[in-house]
């Protein structure tokens, strides 16, 4: 029975270990063919290697340009939609107003909405209106959007764990409501607002669909990709691919890190000697 | 003001910008989209809006096949995306011990890399004569002419892959939130393994593999760059006919009767999810005031 229960414990790991491997490989393929001098157009079959990528990643021509405007967009649509979907949780947990429930349901609608049809309604607006002509600003528009409801569903759940009666005491101790929201408020929900920050920066960087739609003749990092794929995919891609790779875990460990060191230094001050510092404790 | 109107209009306040901006470039959008999939003519002559709407029933006959095979694909991929990764979900939750967060970032390590080149990483691992194709025909699998690229597994194994992190996580977080003394309770009640594992751990697990199967199936259903790159016209989806019907063609009506088509299955069958789920695990309100 023990032996049998063993073995069936080392079947369910050794078949996890199998399920991270098939998410890793694809990295790895990646990382490795942007070491490739690939004959013809496509870097589909290994043939030897070399630095030639990594020496000059923008050698490919548009792809330098391409990123850039990513990066400005991925920056400009993250503090959009980080500030005003973070209003917007701040409204729905710490309120009660009437028309509360038909709010939670409407953010909650572009998530459960495919891609193609926000691209091609927002699209169908910018068509008939004629304005604003598509470009950089619709494509802002639009990442603004779809950011949105992901900002207010991360802050939200932040908030909803979020002790109230640390408000009141500021309250108590005379802080205006301003001075209570930027002082006590906003530190405790920032690392929500960061993740959500996050998040929001990763979703518009890559971003294909919904960009192809609104894009107009302006060309984002993903845009160059899917009009090279039908042509030619120089291993430069790869190259970029991998440097934004090593560039975002770079920034998530920084952010695991502090948020860990916050932690820590928050479980050191003297708290109540109740069930939750007993938890700490024990943990 | 006095301060009692202020207070009760501070939420209000507070909604406006967010909901504005929604409102302005989702819903009304939706709108001019209705609209257009009404409208009659080519976009030479104009579009004039003339209440067509034999747009939707021919939209539905013309493209029947694409609509079911978006379904099937996205069905299959969102069943292996559960069987790969609730097994996985549960091993990082239970016996993660300490490595549980190196784990999980791990689980999402392909989101770093933009979606396009994960997809083509799977066009450069399938690719003809190379190492998976070269290995399944030296053992007999795949015919010597055969190929992996272009055909339906190529294109469900890319969606699978693509949305897999969508259904381990939310499951993963609620297995984590399983209590371990239901399972030590079971256990002491002389339960077996299969039994507490049927009983009390997937029953408790259950919300998050509704949010998985719905964060999986929706994008997958709508997706048409799997397909695109690694498959043939003989395996689009209608993600591909609106994206061409939209941007290649310029036939606006029909591309936006087949998005409505689309969002309405979906919205169908998210309303039947939330029933089974109830709605407050679906929308993430558990826990506000009420």
């Amino acid at each position: 029975m023990t032996l049998r229960r063993r073995g069936l414990d080392w079947l369910l790991n050794a078949y996890a270990g199998l399920a991270l491997v098939y998410l890793l490989v694809p990295i790895a393929v990646i990382v490795v063919f942007s070491f490739n001098n690939p004959r013809g157009r496509f870097n589909f079959i290994w043939q030897e290697f070399s630095l030639d990528a990594w020496k000059h990643p923008f050698a490919v021509q548009g792809v330098g340009d391409a990123l850039k405007t990513s990066l400005e967009v991925a920056a400009l649509s993250t503090v959009g939609a980080t500030i005003l979907g973070t209003l917007t949780a701040l409204a729905l947990v710490r309120y009660e107003f009437k028309g509360r429930a038909p709010v939670n349901l409407f953010i909650f609608i572009p998530l459960a909405t495919p891609e193609v049809v926000l691209g091609a309604a927002l699209l169908s607006q910018f068509l008939n209106l004629g304005t604003p002509s598509l470009g950089f600003a619709t494509i802002l528009i639009a990442h603004i959007m779809f950011n949105l409801s992901f900002v207010v569903i991360t802050v939200r759940s932040r908030l909803i764990g979020f002790d109230r009666s640390l408000e009141e005491a500021a309250q108590d101790l005379g802080a205006t409501p301003w001075e209570t929201f930027r002082l006590v408020t906003l530190p405790l929900i920032m690392p929500g607002v960061v993740a959500a920050a996050l998040l929001a920066f990763a979703l518009s960087i890559d971003d294909f669909v919904i960009t192809n739609f609104n894009s107009g003749s302006t060309i984002t990092f993903p845009l160059f990709i899917w009009g090279a794929a039908r042509v030619a995919i120089p291993p430069q891609i790869y190259v970029i691919a991998t440097m934004i790779f090593l560039f975002t875990v770079a920034v998530m460990i920084i952010t695991v890190w502090q948020q860990r060191r916050a932690e820590k230094m928050a479980a050191v001050r003297p708290d109540e000697p109740g069930p939750a510092f007993a938890e700490r404790a024990t943990a | 003001m006095p301060t009692r109107l202020r207070k009760a209009a501070l939420p209000y306040l507070l909604l406006l910008p967010g909901l504005g901006w929604l409102l302005l470039f989702f819903a009304i959008p939706l709108c001019y989209m209705a609209v257009e999939s009404l409208k009659t003519g080519t976009i030479d002559t104009g579009f004039r809006l003339t209440w067509e709407f034999s747009n939707y029933t021919n939209a539905l006959k013309n493209y029947d096949k694409q609509f079911i095979r978006s379904f099937e694909y996205a069905g299959l991929a969102t069943l292996f995306s559960f069987l790969i990764g609730y097994p996985l979900a549960y091993v990082i939750a239970f016996r993660g011990g300490r490595y549980r967060n190196a784990l999980l970032l791990l689980v999402i390590v392909p989101f770093f890399v933009t979606y396009l080149i994960r997809t083509l990483s799977w066009e450069t691992i399938l690719s003809d004569s190379g190492i998976v194709v070269n290995t399944l025909q030296t053992l007999g699998i795949v015919s010597s002419d055969g190929r992996l690229l272009d055909t339906t597994v190529s294109v469900v194994a890319g969606i699978t892959y693509n949305f897999l992190p969508f259904m381990i996580l939310p499951v993963y977080a609620s297995l984590e939130r399983v209590d371990k003394r239901m399972l030590e309770a079971g256990y002491d009640l002389y339960g077996r393994r299969r039994d507490v594992f049927l009983r009390v751990t997937l029953p408790l697990s259950m919300p998050g593999v509704v949010a998985g199967t719905l964060l999986t199936f929706i994008p997958a259903a709508g997706d048409f760059i799997n397909a695109e790159l690694l498959g043939t016209p003989r395996q689009f989806m209608i993600g591909n006919v609106i994206q061409s019907r939209y941007l290649e063609v310029a036939d606006y009506p029909t591309a936006a009767a087949l998005s409505f088509l689309l969002m309405a299955f979906m919205l169908i069958l998210v309303l039947i999810w939330a029933r089974i789920a109830g709605t407050e695990a679906l929308l993430g309100t558990e826990g506000e005031r009420k």
